[in-house]
């Protein structure tokens, strides 16, 4: 059932936006044509390794260097020491702050403690990369070993080895005996809380029904298929800094790189060639970069930097790891009162750069999914662990969510005798309801949700799977059938709001749409694209503002010198805001090309009509001019009106009012083995609501894509560290990234409810699938397993949980 | 991802192979064949040989005999070869199976038979097959060439008979005509790995078991046959209701304490994943055996 791609030239310009177009990167990708960072050459290159401590948490009582300094090839070793002799800030900021939350210094070397296994401590740059490596091994690093803590929960414990010194020593009894002084837990970041925790005790207490579930949201690894990297080259003459790297923001990168290096913001200029995919673990500031940077100044030479697949898995930001206890209300009819979840988010040894908005603003905010629930209320606790910061990826804060939600509602009906998808629709939001204001501080400016549940339960042939069920029960087979009605927010709005919220940043997206001489155009976003096809898909919008062929719009993204500003490409925003920002400049072209046009033409602007890239006189069709002939006027400028300007460009700094808030159903059918724990899907079915699509062939890329890596939560992926803080899964070779084989053949389908709010009526759809997915798996499984009365299990659900859940085993992982 | 500088020498036949194995003999020295164990564990730091012998170009290790009596599989054929043989499939179809369940196809393409047993790696998917087939491992050292019973082989975790001094060049499978084998796997989701694999082969007389062989990969440090399977199985009607009760027996002989444990599984479920998998591996086999009635449709 998958959408058949065509090609452009085979369609007119009418068509363009919403066809399933071809993606136009492609052929560069996959001939080994693009350049990507690691591709860049330069004859003058040196290399950069980093050395990582080896240790969860320990003191660095010394660093010796001297062997490493001496080897024939190596340029240059530094440690946290030469970063500060040399004056420069290397601390890394946070860019999202929450009230009383702890920013903790985060250097980019490690000075006298490293605090998660992967944390830099040294660097070397040598003449090859291999050497680099090998002098990696002759640094000697004199470590005292210290205790760590690596659950989120356990962290904040009074006597949890502490990883930042700002409170109370936790082992002095004296402090901690004393209750005149209020402590903060050791290793507490913040504590948060949303909703009306007085409204929602209160359904608690008057409820009918209540159902609660412990559950955790395991810690993931990212895995973009490129891992980070950077080139760096300094211009002392002009104090330039070049840099190339792996960014899906690199106006974002420059803004907070130029605090770390000291660096003005105008002598930086950051490119992002092409970057291999992301899934958020691109947009946050490491130290690898600005330390690349700081040895290319150093040394008056370029240097590269390129991680390792072994340096991706202990340093970028990993996902999720939540620990949660969450409950529902409800009345003796089965309609839900209220909501309650106490979460205890782990952050990683430092705060990365937006990780505090993820377990708050992007998680609790959605806590009311597609539900009327009257009152909600969310606590979380945000804490230090020895493990790899912790940041978006993909979904960031909204699986955690969503599965809460699902895994609660699902729980709830269970509960109420009810069939899941009964109580569902019993509960959702009425179509006519909307705009609709939830407890949690948002509007979902629009929504449908009965259609989407209706068509996946007609994909599934609903009723009859059921009596299969039942029949298979019967010959000791258990096929479950697990639903997940999601709701998610892209396109995080309106910059006032995320300044109210505590973003650090606007959320705006800019746009730049140039017509040229000859007719042809070029378009250039603040988005950075590492995979999501904007080529195309951009293209398609501006062709079809400004009426010009597809083939004549080349679309430009990831050039700090070359686009206006940018916010980047994260949060599924792409297409909502940055899409909204060429179309509005494009409008503004068609705007200025307008009172042009009616100036040769003789006529007033009201008088024109524009269709297909042409102005054509109301009534006089003969009297016509296309946007071509008008740039060509505009830019010869020898007759045009008085008061404009010569050129056809426009720019536009969009910021949404709203949110988008796409939403769904998705349906996963599966048969489990009690014998072995096995999982075997017989379906997996999505119906996804986000709003209008641009270009449907990249939209269902998107959703099997987040359907394929939400399974991978849901059935393999985990990041296990050991007490140690010592990072067990750190290879492929261990951590289950789902193969091909491991995913089932998704059937999809749309609903179409267009955002109201931006001009496109498009919402955001590149992560919607892994926000979708997770509890859809857990909930088929904890259905099949119903005749074994189990509720819940813990993702990722391994073969060995689900055979010991079903043999009551309490041992084991 | 960066292995530590070594020196590299190609050999150019077995001989060339035995004097460069003496010539660096005071060296930690690897054997390069396919490279699929070696390379890896040199790029991961946990191999750091003074010196590599490439013995990837010795054209006579590589290719399938079929012989009288028996099968010979040269060292350096690759799994796809095997998997690929018609005569390994009909002869002795374990064998085969086994190398159809290693990796992936451009691993298979690569990677060698001789390699994969040399390695004795306890998740790989050879060694058991090897045993269930009775196979037997010819090695070439300073001395000449010596067999080695599959039996014999395997004695730890990436410890075999093999001497530091000899080659395995080659090894030798029993035709078993009209027998049924198979081999079922419970790889591993991350590294396609055995977490268990079985490896069975039934020789019967009628639907009389007159022989059999089944061994298991991934669940002890080494490759070991299930003798308690092997007892129940031996005399018996070959049905349905035999394999359940000699599945049943697949861990009897097993010391728990010593099976496997780590993240992929405990010790514990490796031993029910090893009754469940013997019982699917002599499912396969019966329904590939001629005793098994015709499929219904």
């Amino acid at each position: 059932m998958s959408i058949e791609t065509i090609e452009a030239e085979e369609i007119d310009v009418e068509e363009v936006l919403g066809s399933a177009i071809e993606r136009r990167e492609d052929p560069e990708l996959v001939t080994g044509e693009g350049v990507y960072t690691d591709d860049v050459q330069d004859p003058e290159l040196a290399h950069m390794a980093v050395l990582r401590s080896q240790y969860g948490h320990a003191e660095i009582d010394g660093i010796d260097t001297s062997e490493a300094e001496a080897m024939d090839g190596v340029i240059g070793v530094y440690t946290a020491e030469d970063i500060d002799e040399a004056g420069t800030p290397g601390d890394l900021p946070v860019g999202w702050l929450l009230p009383d939350l702890k920013t903790p210094s985060h250097p980019i070397l490690a000075g006298d403690r490293a605090r998660y296994q992967g944390d830099g401590v040294a660097v070397v740059v040598a003449e090859e990369r291999y050497l680099a490596h090998d002098a990696l091994d002759r640094i000697d690093v004199d470590y005292e070993r210290l205790d760590a803590v690596v659950d989120p929960k356990a962290a904040v414990e009074a006597d949890a080895p502490q990883l930042h010194d700002w409170s109370e020593d936790p082992t002095d009894t004296d402090v901690r005996d004393d209750e005149d002084i209020e402590r903060v837990p050791p290793n507490q970041a913040f504590d948060w809380e949303i909703g009306d925790s007085e409204a929602t005790d209160e359904a608690f207490e008057n409820a009918a029904h209540t159902v609660e579930v412990d559950l955790e949201n395991q810690r993931l690894i990212p895995n973009a298929m490129e891992p980070r990297a950077t080139v760096a080259e300094y211009k002392p003459g002009t104090g330039e800094v070049e840099v190339q790297m792996t960014s899906q923001n690199p106006h974002l990168h420059r803004q907070l790189m130029s605090a770390v290096l000291d660096v003005p913001e105008h002598k930086l200029h950051i490119v992002a060639p092409e970057v291999g995919g992301g899934f958020g673990s691109k947009i946050h500031h490491y130290p690898d970069e600005a330390l690349t940077c700081w040895c290319a100044m150093q040394l008056e030479r370029p240097v590269k930097w390129q991680a390792t697949r072994s340096e991706t898995y202990l340093t970028d930001a990993h996902g999720r790891d939540h620990v949660t206890h969450a409950e529902l209300a409800m009345d003796d009819a089965g309609t839900i009162t209220g909501m309650r979840v106490t979460t205890y988010a782990g952050m990683g040894a430092y705060l990365s750069t937006f990780a505090p908005s993820i377990p708050t603003y992007l998680y609790g905010t959605l806590l009311s999914g597609q539900y009327d629930i009257p009152a909600i209320h969310c606590n979380v606790i945000g804490s230090f662990t020895n493990g790899a910061p912790v940041d978006a990826y993909r979904g960031a804060g909204r699986p955690e969510a969503l599965y809460v939600v699902e895994r609660l509602v699902t729980l709830g009906a269970r509960e109420m005798g009810m069939d899941p998808a009964a109580f569902r629709r019993q509960n959702f939001i009425p179509e006519d309801d909307f705009p609709h204001e939830t407890p949690v501080a948002v509007v979902y400016d629009s929504g449908d949700y009965e259609p989407a549940l209706d068509a996946a339960l007609e994909m599934v042939e609903y009723e009859e799977l059921r009596e299969r069920q039942a029949e298979l029960r019967e010959e000791d087979r258990y096929l479950g059938i697990g639903f997940s009605s999601y709701i998610e927010a892209c396109g995080l709005a309106p910059s006032e709001l995320a300044g109210q919220l505590g973003a650090q940043a606007g959320l705006w997206e800019s746009g730049l749409v140039r017509v040229h001489p000859s007719g042809t155009v070029t378009a250039f976003c603040g988005t950075s694209g590492h995979g999501q096809g904007h080529e195309t898909t951009y293209a398609q919008i501006v062709s079809d503002e400004l009426g010009v062929p597809y083939e004549d719009i080349e679309i430009v993204e990831g050039d700090t010198d070359e686009i206006p500003q940018g916010m980047g490409t994260y949060g599924s925003r792409s297409a909502a805001v940055g899409g909204s920002a060429l179309a509005t400049s494009s409008q503004k072209v068609v705007d200025k090309a307008r009172t042009i046009a009616a100036h040769l033409l003789e006529t007033g602007e009201e008088d024109l009509e524009f269709e297909n890239g042409e102005f054509n006189v109301a009534g006089a069709p003969e009297r016509s001019m296309t946007i071509q002939e008008v740039a060509q006027q505009a830019y010869l400028a020898h007759n045009i009106p008085e008061g404009v300007e010569p050129g056809l460009e426009e720019t536009s700094f969009y910021d949404p009012e709203n949110f988008t808030f796409p939403f769904g159903t998705h349906v996963a059918v599966v048969e489990v083995d009690p014998e072995s724990g096995e999982i075997e899907f017989h379906q997996y079915a999505a119906v996804d609501d986000v709003g209008n699509q641009i270009n449907p062939k990249i939209v269902e890329g998107q959703i099997h894509g987040g359907i394929a890596q939400g399974i991978g939560q849901a059935l393999y992926e985990g990041a296990v560290y050991d007490d140690n803080g010592t990072l067990l899964t750190g290879s492929m070779q261990d951590y289950a990234v789902p193969k091909a084989e491991h995913v089932p053949n998704m059937e999809t389908d749309a609903t179409v409810t267009p955002a109201p709010h931006n001009p496109l009526g498009v919402k955001g759809v590149g992560e919607a699938g892994t926000i979708a997915s997770p509890q859809a798996v857990v909930n088929a499984v904890t259905d099949a397993l119903q005749p074994f009365d189990i509720d819940h299990i813990d993702m990722p659900l391994t073969e060995e949980k689900v055979w010991r859940a079903v043999n009551g085993s309490e041992e084991g992982s | 991802m960066y292995p530590a500088p070594f020196e590299y020498e190609r050999a150019e036949s077995v001989e060339d192979a035995l004097s460069l194995m003496d010539e660096h003999s005071d060296s930690i020295t690897e054997l390069l064949a396919g490279g699929h164990s070696l390379l890896p564990t040199m790029k991961a730091g946990l191999a750091t040989p003074d010196v590599v012998i490439d013995i990837g170009e010795i054209d006579a290790l590589r290719g399938i005999e079929n012989a009288e009596g028996s099968i010979t599989v040269g060292a350096l054929t690759p799994y796809s070869a095997v998997d690929d043989s018609e005569t390994v499939w009909t002869e002795t179809a374990v064998f085969a199976d086994a190398a159809h369940h290693i990796g992936d196809v451009q691993v298979r393409n690569r990677g060698t038979v001789g390699g994969n047993i040399a390695h004795a790696d306890p998740a790989s998917d050879l060694p058991a097959a090897l045993l269930a087939a009775d196979g037997t491992v010819i090695a070439h050292g300073p001395d000449g060439e010596r067999s080695i019973a599959a039996d014999e082989f395997f004695e730890a975790s990436y410890m075999t008979a093999l001497a530091e001094d000899e080659l395995l060049t080659r090894i030798e499978l029993p035709k078993r005509g009209g027998h049924a084998g198979a081999y079922a796997k419970k790889p591993s989701p991350s590294s396609g790995y055995a977490i268990v694999g079985v490896a069975v082969v039934l020789e019967t007389d009628g639907n009389t078991v007159t022989d059999a062989r089944v061994a298991v990969n991934g669940a002890m440090d080494h490759a070991v046959r299930l003798e308690p399977v092997e007892e129940a199985l031996s005399g018996e009607s070959f049905t349905d209701e035999t394999i359940t009760t000699a599945a049943e027996r697949a861990t009897d002989d097993l010391d728990t304490a010593m099976v496997m444990d780590d993240l992929q599984a405990s010790n514990e479920f490796r031993a029910q994943l090893v009754e469940v998998y013997t019982e699917r591996a002599l499912d396969t086999a019966l329904d590939r055996s001629s005793v098994a009635p015709p499929a219904a449709d």
